[in-house]
């Protein structure tokens, strides 16, 4: 066509859903108000009854409660435990991404199934299997006793168990965006002179910094939130062992339920906080996010 | 063309850091996760038979395995029906609080399970807000003629019943997340196609729309039901922990460890996870089989 | 079995976007036409309106003499075909030929022996024997077209609609496609509606055809009427390339830069008008009277023709001239072009 320009209108991005795709009013109405009372019951009552308890004695017994001794080493430790879990799984993600998503090399599928294991390992068996190796009786326990070392029911202890069970978080979100963007970028930046530190500081953790985020994220309040592997590890020292969520069941257990429900609320609001950095995050950089619906 | 024979086990590539990436990766994930796993087996393997065949069949360990096994399957079918249904609704209808409900399904995700555990017993407990509701609904039925009777007794914590609960709790995110994006990604026309055709609204959606949905669901499936099966810390406080009763196999394992029976212990882990591994290994030759039949179209 | 189908005044808006603004359309029974516009001119929206899958805003559609806004979707037994074919992936070509049959009613439903011979039938018609095991996923872009026609077949349609049915092919199943389906639409006798972007395949296929523009019908006719017949700027502009000239009209003749180009001209007030050339019917002639002189500025291939263009004294933009078979002209040689046949329409 020479010289024909046509007059095209704008068509509408998107066509209304039509009639034939939309259940009666009736149906709709009810699969959303199971949804609702599903929701209701599983979700919003169990989060709603961590503040209510915890407020049930008055502020006076709540601050008693997250500022005692114990409550604030508990604290204090569970962010220890978390401040170096989450930088190592975070380096460890981001050389297991660049390996995995820039290369091609015999026995991928494997690394990325074995990356993935422990969200299939039971937390309490992520602390046995360290009890196993560096407990008394364990396979090195005899040899750290004679040297004075104390990993199981000591720090290191709870921190390679939560380095085990957080493991896969960082590797997972930066895997598939990593490779969704290819190689492209650093190939240019490469044959222009870059040095490869530059390109990856660069080019490379730029454009996936985003989705670094929500791995670092999804994995800092595992951390801290992590339960069954830190309390087989723990051997929960008052003052000493004890994360926060090990605080949360011992004052449970010794029926000091508002004062539970009071340490318990702290981490409810982290869990809080972490939902709606996530949220946001999913709104405006969902695109970036390749993986953000797989956990 | 020449073929080359050589074996090479990784395609070149300009970009630098191959080596210090994979080894700081092999690395790590040996020393964390692999070489404690291996050590585990290990353990179990060094208990003997004898030993292994005492600790495998014994009732308490059958009846908490039995437990764990059984309540993650119910709990993750719960979340198949109702993860399925909230996703659709997610994704298909428009009503106020709508993206409030998709970001608070995350929550089992980010809440602590200890947390989790104390609210949900404090919830479903028998003077608790649902639970205080729940013990008026106790019912008893006896099949007539026959031995078998069946009830609810109005209690679910401290019950197998408050195990399912707290698995469904943690396990809900799982179907939604997986089935939610296969639902958007639909094309319209099929299930218009199917109406022009002459079917049925409800025939539509279980022959037409859901099909192609299954493999999603049943990936969201095995991932609830395995976070079910090793789930702890939301359980032991809502299950009551009577041995033989509500005593799931996780906490059997914390319970030999405590007595120090290390090798009873890492017996039970290693059956737990064998059988874990293989139900997943599994439903991932069921799914590789769906794909090439179907297309990824 | 075929129902004549009757547009009527149909209007239809998505959100603030018009799609249709008043569009009426007679169909004969068992003919076959084609709804041919640009993206966004509302073809595809119309197509969606006849089946049902869409409500209009005002006006109906009636088969025959039935409203349609009273009959459900089943009722109106719609063939229609998509334009990325909407297969169930996870059904073989079998069942999803037959799922209409097994959608009926079950005292209207075939029994299996007999659904079993109608998708063998079907398949022949569509001349995909042996293929009824097989998945979508398992078919190229052209089988799966007929898989899509055969199962919009099965359910005995009273309108078969197509939208863009050859849109996702490539060039050469698209060329045999047009055949056999034109082939299919003498044998079978559908009344058949179907949508597309592409004039060679409108003009080609179709009985009649219908060009839309931004949500109007700008003119109905057969491939002859329009094409040799344009009623608008646009349907001329649409239906093939022509060049625009500024004319002055006076009488019967059409005169460009005070010199007369083409005469014998009917039906005209006079003024100025604009006058739309095919590159096909300007000729190279010996003689001045009627003709333009200008300069060859350009010479190129295309397809079975040479093409030149010719850049005319006091025009802007060259012409395009299609180049018969006579020996073609050298670049920057003077030339006289001849206008064979031009429409006029009034000036912009």
């Amino acid at each position: 066509m020479s010289d024909a320009t046509l007059p095209t209108a704008a068509a509408p991005a998107r066509r209304e859903t039509g009639r034939a795709r939309r259940e009666s009013r009736r149906v709709q109405f009810v699969l959303i108000a199971v949804s609702l009372a599903f929701l209701l019951f599983f979700l919003l009552l169990p989060l709603a009854t961590v503040f209510v308890e915890a407020a049930a004695r008055g502020w006076e017994a709540y601050r008693a409660a997250i500022t005692e001794p114990d409550a604030l080493a508990a604290v204090r430790l569970t962010l220890l435990v978390a401040a170096i879990a989450v930088p190592f799984n975070t380096i460890v993600g981001i050389a297991a991404a660049w390996a995995i998503a820039k290369f091609e090399f015999r026995g991928k599928n494997l690394l990325i199934s074995l990356i993935d294991l422990p969200f299939s390992v039971s937390p309490v068996i992520a602390g046995l299997v360290f009890v196993l190796l560096f407990g008394a009786q364990g396979y090195f326990g005899s040899w750290l006793q004679a040297h004075g070392v104390k990993i199981v029911f000591a720090l290191p202890g709870l921190i390679l168990a939560t380095v085990f069970v957080t493991f896969p978080f960082v590797a997972r979100e930066l895997i598939p965006h990593m490779q969704s963007l290819g190689s492209a970028d650093e190939e240019a930046a490469l044959t222009l002179g870059a040095s490869p530190w530059r390109t990856f500081l660069t080019v490379t953790l730029p454009n996936v910094k985003w989705s670094l985020f929500y791995g670092i994220l999804l994995c800092n309040a595992r951390a801290m939130g992590e339960f069954g592997a830190v309390a087989v590890v723990s051997g929960k020292i008052r003052g000493e062992t004890n994360t926060m969520p090990l605080h949360v069941e011992i004052l449970y257990n010794e029926y000091m339920g508002p004062a539970a429900f009071a340490v318990a609320s702290l981490l409810a609001g982290l869990a809080l906080v972490t939902l709606v950095l996530k949220t946001l995050l999913e709104w405006h950089y969902g695109d970036a996010i390749a993986a953000s619906r797989r956990h | 063309m020449t073929v080359t024979a050589s074996f090479r086990w990784r395609e070149p590539s300009i970009l630098p850091g191959f080596g210090l990436a994979l080894g700081v990766t092999v690395t790590a994930l040996s020393l964390i996760v692999l070489i404690p796993l291996t050590g585990l087996f290990a353990k179990a393997a060094g208990a003997g038979p004898a030993d292994i065949w005492a600790v495998a069949t014994s009732p308490r360990t059958l009846a908490a395995l039995r437990l764990s096994f059984a309540g993650a399957l119910v709990a993750a079918l719960v979340n198949t029906v109702f993860g399925l249904i909230l996703a659709w609704v997610l994704v298909r209808y428009e009503f106020p609080g709508r993206r409030l409900i998709d970001a608070a399904v995350d929550l089992p995700f980010a809440l602590p399970t200890a947390v989790a555990g104390i609210s949900l017993a404090a919830i479903y407990a028998p003077n608790g807000w649902v639970g205080s509701w729940l013990a008026p609904l106790a019912f008893r039925v006896t099949i007539p003629f026959t031995d078998i009777a069946f009830g609810f007794d109005g209690k679910v914590a401290y019950t197998p019943l408050g195990v399912m609960v707290a698995l469904i709790f943690i396990g809900l995110p799982f179907v939604v997340r997986t089935v939610q994006p296969v639902l958007e990604e639909l094309q319209g026309d099929v299930e218009e196609a199917a109406a022009l055709l002459g079917a049925s609204r409800l025939r539509t959606v279980f022959c037409v729309v859901l099909p192609p949905v299954l493999p999603a669901l049943l990936t969201g499936f095995v991932l609830a039901f395995a976070r079910a099966v090793g789930e702890y810390g939301s359980v032991i406080f809502i299950a009551g922990n009577i041995p033989m009763v509500s005593e799931i196999a996780p906490l059997l394992i914390v319970i030999r460890l405590e007595q120090f029976d290390y090798a009873g212990a890492a017996v039970m882990a290693a059956m737990m996870l064998l059988i874990s591994f293989a139900l997943i290994l599994a439903v991932n030759l069921v799914q590789a089989k769906a794909r090439r039949r179907y297309g990824d179209v | 079995m075929s129902v004549a189908v009757t547009i009527e005044a149909i209007e239809k808006r998505f959100e603030n976007f018009p799609a249709l603004r008043g569009v009426s359309l007679d169909i004969q029974p068992g003919e076959l036409v084609a709804l041919l516009g640009p993206s966004g001119s509302g073809k595809t929206t119309l197509l969606r309106l006849i089946a049902g899958l869409e409500e209009a805003d005002r006006g109906r559609v009636l088969f025959g003499e039935t409203d349609t806004r009273d009959l459900s979707l089943r009722e109106r037994r719609i063939g229609f075909v998509f334009q990325q074919y909407a297969l169930f992936k996870t059904m073989n070509v079998a069942d999803n030929i037959a799922f209409g049959l097994r959608s009926r009613p079950r005292d209207a439903r075939p029994d299996a022996a007999e659904i079993r011979k109608r998708v063998k039938d079907l398949l022949e018609l569509v001349q995909l024997p042996g293929l009824d095991k097989r998945y979508p996923s398992q078919l190229s872009g052209g089988q799966r077209q007929r898989v899509a026609l055969a199962r919009a077949l099965a359910i005995e349609p009273r309108v078969l609609l197509l939208d863009e049915p050859f849109g996702a092919l490539d060039a050469k199943v698209r060329k045999d496609l047009r055949a056999w389906l034109r082939e299919l639409h003498g044998r079978t006798g559908h009344t058949t509606v179907f949508v597309t972007h592409d004039q060679e395949e409108a003009l080609e296929l179709a009985d009649r055809v219908a060009i839309l523009n931004d949500g109007r019908i700008e003119q109905v006719g057969s491939a002859d009427d329009v094409y040799d017949h344009p009623a608008t700027p646009f349907v001329c502009e649409f239906l093939g390339e022509v060049n625009k000239l500024p004319v002055k009209v006076v009488g019967s003749q059409a005169f460009f830069d005070n010199r007369p180009v083409l005469g014998g001209l009917t039906q005209n007030q006079g003024g100025a008008a604009a006058l739309y050339v095919r590159p096909q019917h300007l000729r190279i002639v010996d003689e001045t009277p009627l003709a333009l002189p200008g300069t060859v500025e350009h010479l190129r291939r295309n397809g079975p023709l040479r093409r030149a263009e010719v850049a005319i004294d006091g025009l802007k933009k060259r012409l395009d001239v299609d180049l018969a078979s006579q020996v073609a002209p050298a670049i920057g040689e003077r030339v006289k072009l001849r206008i064979t046949h031009g429409n006029l329409f009034a000036a912009a």
